[in-house]
C-alpha cells in the first residue's frame, strides 16, 4: 500500500499545498478502496469546485491563468472519475456530490461561449447577415405576402373609401382621411422641422415598432399562421395610404415621406415576419427531426434575426423621428430612404463578414 | 441528503464524454414563483428609475406643466423622456436575458428559487437560445398588458379586450402543464429547460473517521449478504445526519435481522463496523461485476 502512495504523493506533490499532501496521508488510513480512490482525487476535485464557484459568483479576474487553463483538464478528471466512482463505490454522498460538481462544471465548460460582448462582436461581423440568409426562401414568402397585403389594401380602399376607417387605427385618422383636400395632404408631409419632441416620438416609435415585430417573431409557432396575418394586415395600412395620397397626385411624395424610415422599418418587419414563418414551416413540416427539435433549431438561427430586427427598428425610429422632419423635400427624403436600402441588402445579402462565422451559422 | 425525486422530473443527459449526467426538472410552481421574484424586481427597478429621472428633472427645476418651446429645459426633459423610454424598454427585455447568459443561467428570481435553465438533450446552451426564449416570454407575458392598454387608448371596448388577454394569458400560462418537461413556449422554439441547480456539501469519507484497525465488531459473509446497496445507502444517510433514537432503532433491526447482539451504547460503533464491512463487500461484488440492489435481490 505504501508504494502507490509513494507514487502518488510524486504525481501530486507538486500541484497541492500541504492540505493536499494531509489528504494523501488520510487516503492511506482509509480502510475501503473507494475511500482511498475518494480521498486520492479530492483535491482535484476541489480545486475544480473552488474555480466553478468564483466563475459562478462572476469573479472572474479573480481566476489566476493557470486555473482557467486547468478547468478543462479538471471538468475531465471530475467527469472520469465519476464514472469510475459509479462502477466501484456505493458510498451516495460523494455520488451525489461528485454528479453536482460535474453539473455545474459542464454548464461552465459548455456554456454560452460568449458573453454578450462577444457575441455581438461576432454579431456585426457576419453572423447577422449569416442569419438572415439562413431564412432562404421564407424572406421571398414574406415579401410576397407584404406585396400583396399593400395591394390588397389599395384595391380595397379604391373599391370603397369606408374600408379605409376599417383599415387604419385611430390615431392615424386625423388629417389623413378620404376626401381630405391637396394642401391638407401636403401639410401632413412637409413642413414639421420646427416641430418639438422629435426625440420622445422617435424612442417611442421605436418600442412601438419593436413590439408589432416581436409579435410578429414569436407567433410564428402557431405555424406561421399568425405571422403571415400580421404581415398583411400592416401592409394593407401601407396600401391604403398609397392610395389616399395618389388621389391627390401626390404619389412621389408620399413614397419619399415613407421611405426615408420606411425602408428599413417595412425591411425589419419583413425579417420578422420570415423569421416567424421560418419557425412556423419548421414545425409544420419537420421532416428527419422531431417537432420540438425542428422548432428549436428554428428558434435559435431565427432569433439573431430577432436581434437585427430590433437594432434596425431603433435605425428606423431614429430616421423616422429625426430625418423625415428635417429633411423636407422628397428628393432628399428617396435618396436617404434609397441609400438605407441598399445599404441593408448589401450588408445581408452581399458581404460576407469573415469566413469563420460564416461556418457556425 | 438530497431528497429522492419523483422519477416524473428526472432526465438524464449524456455528456460529451459520454458519462449520462442525472438532471432534476424545475417544478412548475418554483419556476412560477421565480417569474413572480423577477417580476417584482424588475417593477422596482422600473419604478426606481423613474423617481430618480423625475427627481432629476426637479433638480433642474422643471415641474411638468411648464414647458417653453425650443429652451434648454424643454430639452433637457426631452433626453430625459427619451433616457426613461429606453430604460424601460431594456428592464423589460434585457433583465432576464443579462442574468440568463451569465454563468449561473439563472435571473435572481430563479437564483433564490436554486434554478437555472440548461439546453435540452446534449447540446452546449447557446446565446442564440437564451435570447430566443426570452423574445418569446415577450408575447407570452406582455402581450395581455397591451391587449388592454391598447383598448384603453383607442377608447374601444375594454371589457372585451380583458377577456381576450385573459384567454391569452391563460393559453400560455397553461402550456408548461400539457407536455412532459414543463416546457413553456419560448422552451420549445428556444430548445432549452430549466432544472434544478442543487447543491450539495461534501461529507467526510467515513472509513476514514473509522479505520479498520479500531472496528471492535467483525461481520461474517453471511452476516453481510443480508442486505444491498439500498440498505446500505439508508443506513449511510442514517449515519451522516441520525443521531439519537434512529440510530439505536436501526442497530436494534440490524441486530435482530443477523441475529448478533450489540452492547449497549455502542449503537454507533456497531453501526459504522457494519456500514464499512458491508459496504467493502458489496463494492468487492460490485468490481467483480455483481451488483446486489437491495435485500430481496439474490
Amino acid at each position: 500500500m505504501s508504494e502507490p502512495a509513494a507514487t502518488l504523493l510524486g504525481r501530486l506533490g507538486g500541484w497541492f499545498s500541504p492540505a493536499a499532501s494531509a489528504a494523501i496521508a488520510a487516503a492511506e488510513d482509509a480502510a475501503l478502496r473507494s475511500d482511498r480512490f475518494r480521498l486520492e482525487r479530492e483535491g482535484e476535485w476541489k480545486r475544480l469546485e473552488a474555480i466553478v464557484e468564483r466563475i459562478e459568483r462572476g469573479r472572474l479576474r479573480g481566476i489566476s491563468d493557470e486555473d482557467l487553463l486547468a478547468l478543462p483538464a479538471l471538468y475531465r478528471t471530475a467527469v472520469s472519475s465519476l464514472a469510475v466512482a459509479r462502477e466501484t463505490s456505493l458510498d451516495a454522498e460523494t455520488l451525489a456530490w461528485l454528479e453536482g460538481l460535474t453539473r455545474r462544471a459542464w454548464f461552465i465548460v459548455y456554456g454560452p461561449r460568449a458573453g454578450l460582448g462577444d457575441w455581438l462582436l461576432r454579431f456585426f461581423g457576419g453572423g447577422w447577415g449569416a442569419s438572415v440568409r439562413a431564412l432562404g426562401s421564407d424572406l421571398l414568402i414574406a415579401l410576397a405576402l407584404m406585396v400583396a397585403g399593400t395591394v390588397a389594401g389599395w384595391l380595397l380602399v379604391a373599391s370603397d373609401p369606408d374600408w379605409y376607417y376599417a383599415l387604419m387605427p385611430g390615431g392615424m385618422t386625423d388629417a389623413r382621411v378620404p376626401g381630405a383636400s391637396r394642401a391638407v395632404l401636403m401639410g401632413t408631409l412637409f413642413g414639421q422641422q420646427n416641430q418639438t419632441g422629435l426625440g420622445i416620438f422617435a424612442a417611442a416609435l421605436f418600442s412601438n415598432n419593436a413590439q408589432v415585430s416581436i409579435l410578429a417573431f414569436a407567433l410564428g409557432f402557431a405555424f406561421g399562421l399568425p405571422s403571415a396575418l400580421l404581415l398583411i394586415h400592416n401592409t394593407t395600412m401601407l396600401g391604403a395610404l398609397l392610395w389616399l395620397y395618389h388621389g391627390q397626385g401626390l404619389t412621389i411624395e408620399i413614397i419619399g415621406w415613407l421611405s426615408v424610415h420606411g425602408t428599413t422599418e417595412l425591411y425589419a418587419i419583413l425579417l420578422a415576419g420570415a423569421s416567424g414563418l421560418h419557425i412556423g414551416r419548421a414545425m409544420a413540416f419537420p421532416g428527419e427531426a422531431s417537432v420540438l427539435d425542428a422548432a428549436s433549431a428554428a428558434g435559435r438561427r431565427t432569433a439573431q434575426v430577432m436581434v437585427g430586427v430590433v437594432l434596425m427598428l431603433i435605425v428606423a425610429g431614429l430616421l423616422e423621428g429625426f430625418a423625415r422632419q428635417l429633411i423636407n423635400n422628397t428628393a432628399g427624403r428617396l435618396i436617404v430612404g434609397t441609400f438605407m436600402l441598399v445599404f441593408w441588402t448589401g450588408y445581408f445579402f452581399i458581404w460576407r463578414g469573415n469566413a469563420k462565422t460564416e461556418t457556425r451559422v | 441528503m438530497a431528497r429522492r425525486q419523483p422519477a416524473s422530473r428526472q432526465r438524464t443527459v449524456i455528456t460529451p464524454e459520454g458519462v449520462a449526467l442525472p438532471f432534476v426538472l424545475a417544478t412548475r410552481g418554483a419556476r412560477a414563483a421565480a417569474l413572480l421574484l423577477d417580476l417584482a424586481m424588475i417593477g422596482t427597478a422600473m419604478v426606481v428609475t423613474t423617481m430618480t429621472l423625475l427627481w432629476i428633472a426637479g433638480g433642474v427645476g422643471i415641474g411638468g406643466h411648464e414647458v417653453d418651446v425650443g429652451a434648454p429645459k424643454a430639452r433637457a426633459v426631452q433626453a430625459l423622456v427619451v433616457i426613461w423610454i429606453i430604460a424601460m424598454f431594456l428592464f423589460r427585455n434585457a433583465w432576464f436575458l443579462f442574468f440568463e447568459l451569465g454563468p449561473r443561467g439563472a435571473t435572481p428570481g430563479k437564483r433564490i428559487l436554486g434554478i437555472r435553465i440548461a439546453a435540452r438533450g446534449t447540446e452546449r446552451l447557446t446565446t442564440e437560445a437564451v435570447i430566443a426564449r426570452n423574445i418569446v416570454r415577450d408575447i407570452e407575458l406582455f402581450m395581455p398588458a397591451v391587449f388592454i392598454g391598447g383598448a384603453f387608448a383607442a377608447g374601444s371596448d375594454v371589457d372585451l379586450a380583458g377577456w381576450a388577454a385573459a384567454i391569452w394569458f391563460l393559453l400560455f400560462a397553461l402550456f408548461p402543464f400539457f407536455n412532459r418537461d414543463a416546457l413553456r413556449c419560448g422552451d420549445v422554439i428556444a430548445g432549452t429547460w430549466v432544472v434544478e441547480a442543487s447543491r450539495v456539501r461534501l461529507g467526510e469519507a467515513l472509513s476514514v473517521s473509522v479505520p479498520e484497525a479500531q472496528q471492535a465488531f467483525r461481520f461474517t459473509p453471511a452476516e453481510l449478504a443480508v442486505y444491498g446497496e439500498f440498505e446500505l445507502q439508508t443506513l449511510e444517510r442514517v449515519l451522516r445526519d441520525g443521531r439519537g433514537p434512529a440510530l439505536g432503532d436501526v442497530a436494534d433491526a440490524i441486530s435482530r435481522k443477523i441475529g448478533r447482539p450489540f452492547p449497549a451504547d455502542a449503537e454507533r460503533a456497531f453501526l459504522e463496523a457494519y456500514y464499512l464491512q458491508l459496504r467493502g463487500h458489496l463494492e468487492q461484488g460490485l468490481r467483480l461485476g455483481r451488483r446486489k440492489a437491495d435485500k430481496y435481490a439474490a
